[in-house]
């Protein structure tokens, strides 16, 4: 595939993304303009930040006048995923893809333009990324300063439905291999399963949602592997 | 605010290094048959805990959201592509919250 395709179809599927996180940013303009963020102070916190859960425990460092010592741990602790899908994203790229390609890549490492990233072939054209983080992020910017600077805007109604789009994104992308392949469907409905427990059970409630999700992947990523290795698709898969 | 640029400088700073070490210091291909497994399940073991159980809380009432999950679901076993589902999941929720 060329170039100009890639970049078309990075546009194609960064176009839900950035309808989903245009409202959920809105949200978090909102919030981000009651804790005394201006709306131009809200827009580069999501420009330069491009992610939910830790933006949004960031407001209550900040709220709560929290050091930056506590702020880089929270941010840390939040957003260590994107260490097992910067990993991940590392196997579908050519080995020859430059440094500035690379931390370009970095930059779009969402939930969100992870998921539609990695599903494609290997080998990922940054070009695919570029474009979809693009669109990704204009719709995260624009969604925050709206949200900053025009609160209620929109009625609640709407923004509490588009507050599904994002999961329904992830449903589209894990369901129809699953489907497919019984190894992935277990590995979907178990972390599905340990998700909840999590959520509920005492003490794991405690844990930070942004460390559950490590917790389960890895548990449920390594069982799969041992159970059910993947040989030639690996992660070209 | 006059400490917000600092709060959003460190926030931006971690987050942004968690992403690039490893995009730039894994260069190669991994070789080790249980990592490139591992790897392999990461998406959709990662995917599958952040939808559920969030997707239920994540609009205005429990009944509408499990509604939308299921059109999700129903919508993405039939191959839908990412907007199609994301709309149709939308649209549902609306729906049953118009009859709420």
């Amino acid at each position: 595939m060329n170039t100009r395709s890639w970049l078309a179809r990075g546009l194609r599927d960064g176009l839900p993304i950035c309808l989903g996180y245009f409202a959920v940013s809105f949200a978090f303009g909102i919030q981000a303009a009651s804790t005394g963020l201006t709306p131009f102070q809200a827009g580069l916190l999501s420009l330069t930040n491009l992610t939910s859960a830790g933006q949004f425990a960031g407001l209550g460092v900040i709220a709560s006048a929290g050091s930056y010592l506590e702020m880089a741990f929270v941010q840390l602790v939040i957003n260590l995923r994107y260490l097992l899908m910067s990993t991940a994203l590392s196997q579908k790229l050519r080995p020859e893809t430059s440094i500035p390609e690379r931390l370009m890549v970095a930059y779009g490492v969402t939930d969100e333009v992870f998921a539609v990233s990695v599903t494609q072939d290997w080998p990922l054209s940054p070009m695919y990324s570029a474009a979809c983080t693009a669109i990704a992020a204009l719709g995260w910017v624009a969604g925050t300063a709206l949200g900053a600077s025009a609160g209620a805007i929109l009625p609640a109604r709407l923004t509490g439905a588009l507050g599904i789009a994002l999961y329904g994104m992830f449903i589209a992308i894990i369901v129809p291999p699953a489907i497919e392949k019984k190894p992935v469907a277990a590995a979907v409905l178990s972390a599905m399963a340990l998700s909840t427990l999590a959520a509920y059970a005492p003490v794991l409630r405690d844990i930070s949602g942004g460390m559950r999700i490590i917790m389960i992947t890895m548990a449920v990523a390594a069982v799969c592997a041992v159970v059910w290795p993947q040989r030639e698709e690996g992660a070209h898969g | 605010m006059d400490k917000a640029y600092a709060y959003i400088l460190v926030m931006a700073l971690v987050t942004y290094l968690i992403r690039a070490l490893p995009l730039t210091l894994i260069r190669h291909e991994i070789k080790s048959p249980f990592v490139r497994s591992f790897l392999y399940y990461v998406p959709y073991a990662t995917l599958a805990a952040m939808t559920f159980p969030a997707i239920l809380t994540s609009t205005n009432a429990l009944a509408s959201a499990a509604a939308g999950f299921i059109v999700a679901i129903a919508f993405a076993w039939r191959k839908k592509g990412l907007l199609t589902v994301a709309i149709a999941a939308c649209v549902t929720v609306l729906l049953v919250e118009a009859v709420l």
